[in-house]
């Protein structure tokens, strides 16, 4: 019992991430018809977006102490974070330690930013081509976009923890009369799971009850007639692609903390993701979440150790072939339209 | 430093031009040479084959910073590196039998099937005569076989599964790198002394080739010292987060995790098990343990504060203190600015090794090479008095126990030398299990 | 001639012509001169050419003609891969049975995955592919270890039965993959001035089997067949209206991509004996997209130019490192000359797949018909009229099918 509900939040917490990422593709297919490929590419922005803001803070004045040496013997070079010179180490420090959540107010007008560029840069010459030329054409922006921060940063992970006040386990059991530190589970990981809630509840809001989402959700399902009324539908469409962009790259910084952020971190996602998107049903937005979330307990109960000695190799494949049977049996997922994306 | 890219072409194109003439097309049997890519101009060409894209990127960038170091020094450039510790005198610093050495390189992209085209690419193309590198053991046994078939040296750079010297192991291929086994080995009495006989282990291993050998080795010699194991669970190679593969280990009973992995697997997995608390627990009334069996400080890095404390095993560390390795960091660390980690170590000691074996057998025949390497026994290139076994073509030297520094004082001096485990302790019969299978062959020069 | 029109008899003609002399063309400058990096006329490169190029010549029987985007179609050369590996353990060293099986287990694998893929189309096939591509994939990696032995890759071993050969030779090495005893590395060498020409068996095989295979496609691109499946991707909806079953059309179009897939596994192996599970990998099966996408989908030279262009990229601008740009540079003032490197080293070299990815999404924007596209707009420069479609007048000519 006490494993189910680990491994239950455990598919929360990993679904919360697929959930976050299949949305923002949704987010994009359903408004403006495009499938993006290089949305994993956007989430590994992101986590860097973080990274970089982290960096940022500690960059450092140089002093040396030649009580010390380094490993070439000459005295060591002390670094000063430039931050902890200025405001002291006790505040320095302090913006240091909280680099992730303080790049958040970073990461939005960066993302959007890069979102504003990709959609009128490049998506916006695609809007009237095959599906399979978007795959295509976003897909080289994916490697592009991974390549270029793989030049900046590096093939290897970047360490970038969580704020000392989220390191440690929450003790669930005791809440449900279990012993203690039978079921615990890490606060960043709780923090990202409400911080995914968030996310998709205010996204669901802003379509459902401003003006703003209204349109879009009319040009959703009939973009001409939208046009014809004289409504400016291509410039809410470039802001729904930075929307999608912030969505993504908001659910890639607080990522950060949980695995080191490293440049590839967007293609193992994407594959995912886009599985995730389909079997939710293409263009369906509670489909989405939805799958993200059921794909993500199926993953952590088929990695379970009982079911891997009954199944060899389920834990491998699972995904692949829940995503099979679904695809077999509701063909257009859980929750697709018809005549989406099937030509 | 500049290099032409030709070796036993270069004849070729200058006795085209010495006369033989357009109007003369001369045709030359593949056969025609005593060995393949007998090098018979001024020049010799080596092929450093290390991944430059994908997720090893930057251990390949590192060794290839040694192998360019390496290269200097051979050539009599630089200060000379380990050439001056090294017990065998045969290098003069003028090259490799009075060739200068020149290198082609090469991406692996950390897949066999790329890094055999890459190597097949400097051995047909560029007329290498030895091919080196790599950081996975899965591209190590393919190289190694393609080496053999075509008849040229491979000097393997990072590969640690007990494979490339167990039962995937070629004539033409040598292993200076230490092996699961050997890990096991050392670290097994380490871990009584710190953590008792009475232990209960939870393995999560990699789901490939590399993690079961490490597990396996790792199992056999902890269950030897008393030690249960009470779980091991295969982990997907692409698995990023492995929260749903720890939180189990809550359940079970086990007082240590061991981790069999590497890389950016092992990055991952550590940070999550440390999310999970698993440091802070005590089970039986002991505290909760985590080993981490092969440590590589590049990739440790990634996991930050995550590795203080952390048993793991290395071939080599910068902050040795015996001569050669001093030498080498000085070296390295005044050319790059940076200290060297053990990839970069074991691949600088694979080059000098071949060069060296080539000067005393006098000869680039893989045949000459490999028997001069086999059996030979040196010292002075940082793991103390080494010996090169001739039937398996695998290293016998000490090996390093090492721990995550609690405080450390740079970005590099992340681990600390708990124990240099003498060499007679990780040795083994040629003929052990873990090793069983498969048969060295006879060397071929590729006719 | 041998049931062509004329049009593509000449451009059958031509690519013969090609595959033939390609040691010579692809070797244009002499050894030793500075440009002698970008020569591809070594044995592995020009096996390569050949080989994805059957491999691209059979995804655009697929995807070319019937729009079908397949994302799995490196698990059937996979597949192929390991049989032919197997045969070669098992049977001789003899590389016609390992091509054999390769082109007939691929066939039975894409018969499986083809049957259920094809119940869906547009994404949700793809996908489906991709499912089916990445379970091979996981799978050979890890639990079919016995089989494929996962991360190090099949391969040949001293031991091995091999019941209509030897084991291994008098000397004591692993026998070496041949066609009815003329080994696959066997070949001379011309040297005619400062050039070298290197002319290898191994690639003779793979070009005669290209250029089959490539006239096979020529056929299948002009039958009746090949009709259907273009109405197929022009519009299914009224080819049901007619009367007529997408579905059998399509599954053989699959089917035989992926023989065409096994076939180029077979070779792969024939050339160089081992098989390793990154070949069913998704990416594995992106590149070959890359390739028709790159040279021209749905035409006929397409796919075989566009993976000589990746293949290209991989083996030989990858090879560029930072000392050769030192030595090319090095006219420069020395200043200028680190200056100019920084700026090029990130495009190549190890920086090879950014450059890709820039060429990729240029092609996709302003050429989307690919190279081909780009050699028939350069030409209609020149004869100042559009080009005319080679497809428009081959299908005018074919025959209507009648069912």
């Amino acid at each position: 019992m006490d494993a189910i509900i680990l491994q239950v939040l455990n598919g929360l917490d990993k679904g919360s991430a697929y959930a976050l990422i299949a949305l923002g593709l949704t987010l994009i297919f359903g408004t403006l018809g495009v499938v993006n490929f290089a949305h994993g590419a956007l989430f590994m922005l992101g986590a860097f977006c973080a990274v970089t803001l982290n960096g940022i803070l500690r960059l450092s004045s140089e002093s040396i102490d030649p009580s010390r040496t380094d490993f070439l013997g000459n005295p060591l070079k002390v670094k000063t974070p430039y931050v902890e010179s200025w405001f002291g180490p006790e505040i320095g420090g302090a913006m240091i330690e909280w680099s992730v959540p303080l790049a958040i107010l970073f990461a939005i007008p960066i993302m959007a930013a890069v979102g504003v560029a990709i959609e009128r840069g490049l998506i916006k010459f695609f809007y009237k081509r095959a599906h399979a030329d978007q795959i295509l054409v976003t897909f080289g922006l994916a490697i592009v976009l991974q390549e270029i921060i793989k030049y900046f940063y590096g093939a290897n992970p970047i360490p970038t923890p969580a704020p000392d006040a989220f390191t440690g386990s929450f003790d669930f059991g005791m809440l449900l009369g279990f012993d203690p530190g039978v079921i615990i589970y890490p606060y960043w990981r709780l923090v990202y799971f409400a911080f995914a809630a968030l996310i998709i509840g205010g996204v669901f809001a802003f379509l459902q009850y401003t003006t703003f989402g209204m349109v879009v959700r009319a040009g959703m399902a009939d973009r001409e007639t939208v046009g014809l009324l004289g409504i400016n539908i291509d410039r809410r469409f470039t802001i729904m692609f930075a929307i999608a962009a912030c969505v993504a790259g908001l659910a890639g910084v607080m990522y950060a903390p949980i695995n080191s952020p490293n440049y590839h971190m967007g293609m193992d996602f994407l594959v995912l993701s886009f599985v995730v998107v389909v079997v939710g049903g293409m263009g369906s937005l509670p489909g989405a979440v939805a799958a993200g979330f059921l794909l993500g307990i199926l993953e952590s109960f088929a990695s379970m150790a009982q079911v891997v000695s009954l199944l060899p190799g389920i834990n491998q494949i699972i995904i692949y072939l829940v995503a099979i049977i679904i695809l077999l049996t509701r063909p257009r997922g859980l929750l697709g339209r018809k005549g989406v994306m099937e030509g | 430093m500049i290099k032409r890219p030709i070796s036993r072409r270069s004849l070729i194109k200058t006795a085209g031009a010495a006369g033989v003439g357009l109007a003369a097309p001369h045709v030359l049997i593949r056969n025609a040479h005593a060995f393949t890519n007998e090098p018979t101009g001024s020049t010799v060409t080596l092929g450093f084959n290390v991944p430059q894209t994908g997720p090893y990127a930057d251990e390949g960038a590192d060794e290839l910073r040694a192998y360019e170091l390496a290269v200097e020094h051979l050539n009599g450039g630089g200060d000379g590196g380990m050439l001056g510790t090294f017990s065998s005198k045969a290098l003069k610093g003028n090259g490799i039998l009075g060739k200068k050495v020149e290198y082609v390189t090469g991406d692996t992209q950390t897949k066999s099937d790329a890094a055999r085209a890459s190597a097949k690419s400097m051995i047909e193309k560029d007329g290498a005569v030895m091919i080196t590198g790599g950081s996975s053991s899965g591209v190590a046994v393919a190289v190694q076989a393609l080496c053999q078939e075509a008849g040229v040296i491979f000097m393997a750079g990072l590969t640690h599964s007990n494979d490339t010297t167990g039962k995937d192991k070629k004539a033409n291929g040598f292993r200076h790198f230490f092996n699961s086994y050997m890990s096991g080995a050392a670290l097994a009495p380490v871990l009584k002394n710190a953590y008792g006989t009475d232990r209960k282990a939870y393995h999560l291993t990699a789901d490939y080739n590399w993690g079961y050998t490490t597990e396996e080795a790792v199992r056999s010699s902890t269950e030897a010292m008393g030690w249960e194991t009470v779980e091991a669970v295969k982990t997907p190679l692409a698995q990023t987060d492995f929260s749903s593969y720890i939180a189990p280990v809550l359940q079970s009973d086990a007082d240590v995790l061991v981790l069999n992995h590497y890389g950016g697997n092992m990055v991952n997995s550590l940070t999550n098990a440390v999310q999970f608390g698993l440091r802070d627990r005590v089970v039986n009334g002991k505290n909760f343990e985590i080993v981490v069996p092969l440590y590589s400080r590049l990739m440790a890095k990634g996991a930050g504060a995550n590795v203080k404390g952390i048993f793991g095993s290395t071939n080599w560390h910068w902050s040795l203190e015996d001569e050669g390795s001093v030498a080498f960091v000085q070296s390295f660390g005044k050319k790059y600015g940076f200290p060297p980690s053990q990839a970069a170590h074991t691949c600088y000691v694979q080059a000098l090794l071949y060069a060296d074996a080539v000067e005393r057998a006098g000869s680039f025949n893989p045949c000459a090479v490999v028997e001069a390497l086999e059996g030979f026994e040196f010292d002075g290139l940082g793991n103390g008095p080494t010996l090169y076994r001739a039937d398996d073509h695998q290293c016998f030297k000490d090996v390093l126990v090492v721990k995550g520094k609690e405080n450390p004082t740079s970005e590099f001096d992340l681990l600390e030398i708990v124990e240099v485990t003498p060499v007679a302790q990780v040795t083994y019969p040629p003929d052990h299990p873990q090793f069983a299978g498969g048969q060295l062959g006879s060397c071929n020069p590729g006719t | 001639m041998l049931g062509l029109n004329r049009r593509d008899a000449l451009l059958f003609a031509i690519v013969i012509a090609i595959t033939l002399f390609a040691p010579i063309i692809l070797n244009p400058f002499p050894e030793g001169s500075e440009l002698a990096q970008f020569n591809a006329g070594y044995p592995d490169l020009m096996q390569r050419f050949v080989i994805f190029g059957i491999f691209a010549i059979g995804f655009n029987i697929l995807f070319g003609l019937t729009g079908y985007l397949s994302f799995g179609h490196a698990a059937f050369l996979g597949v192929g891969s390991y049989a032919g590996v197997w045969m070669m353990k098992l049977l001789t060293m003899n590389v016609v049975p390992a091509i054999i099986v390769s082109v007939i287990f691929a066939g039975l694998f894409s018969l499986l995955v083809g049957y259920i893929s094809l119940r869906r189309s547009g994404i949700y096939f793809s996908i489906l592919t991709l499912a089916f591509a990445q379970m091979s994939f996981a799978l050979a990696y890890s639990v079919l270890t016995p089989i494929t032995n996962g991360e190090t890759g099949l391969q040949l071993a001293l031991d091995d039965p091999r019941i209509l050969g030897i084991s291994q030779t008098a000397d004591g090495s692993i026998p070496l993959t041949n066609f009815f005893g003329i080994t696959m590395r066997d070949g001379f060498e011309i040297a005619m001035g400062g050039w070298l020409f290197t002319f290898n068996a191994g690639y003779y095989l793979c070009a005669i089997v290209m250029l089959i295979a490539f006239y096979v496609s020529i056929r299948i691109f002009r039958s009746p067949f090949g009709v259907m499946l273009k109405a197929v991707k022009s519009n299914q909806q009224r080819m049901l209206y007619t009367g007529l079953n997408p579905r059998p059309y399509t599954l053989a179009a699959f089917v035989i991509s992926g023989m065409y897939a096994g076939l180029a596994g077979g070779l792969m192996v024939a050339m160089d004996p081992l098989a390793g599970a990154e070949r069913m990998q998704w990416t594995a099966s992106g590149e070959v997209v890359l390739m028709t996408i790159l040279g021209g989908m749905g035409t006929l030279i397409g796919p075989v130019l566009g993976s000589g262009v990746i293949k290209y990229l991989e083996n030989i601008f990858s090879k560029i490192n930072d000392n050769i740009l030192h030595q090319w540079f090095s006219f420069l003032p020395d200043g200028l000359e680190d200056f100019v490197v920084a700026i090029v080293y990130p495009f190549i070299g190890k920086g090879w797949h950014l450059t890709l990815g820039i060429v990729f999404m240029l092609v996709v924007i302003f050429l989307p018909g690919g190279i081909v596209e780009g050699g028939q707009r350069i030409a209609g420069l020149f004869k100042r009229k559009p080009p005319e479609d080679k497809n428009k007048t081959a299908a005018a000519s074919a025959p209507s099918a009648a069912e």
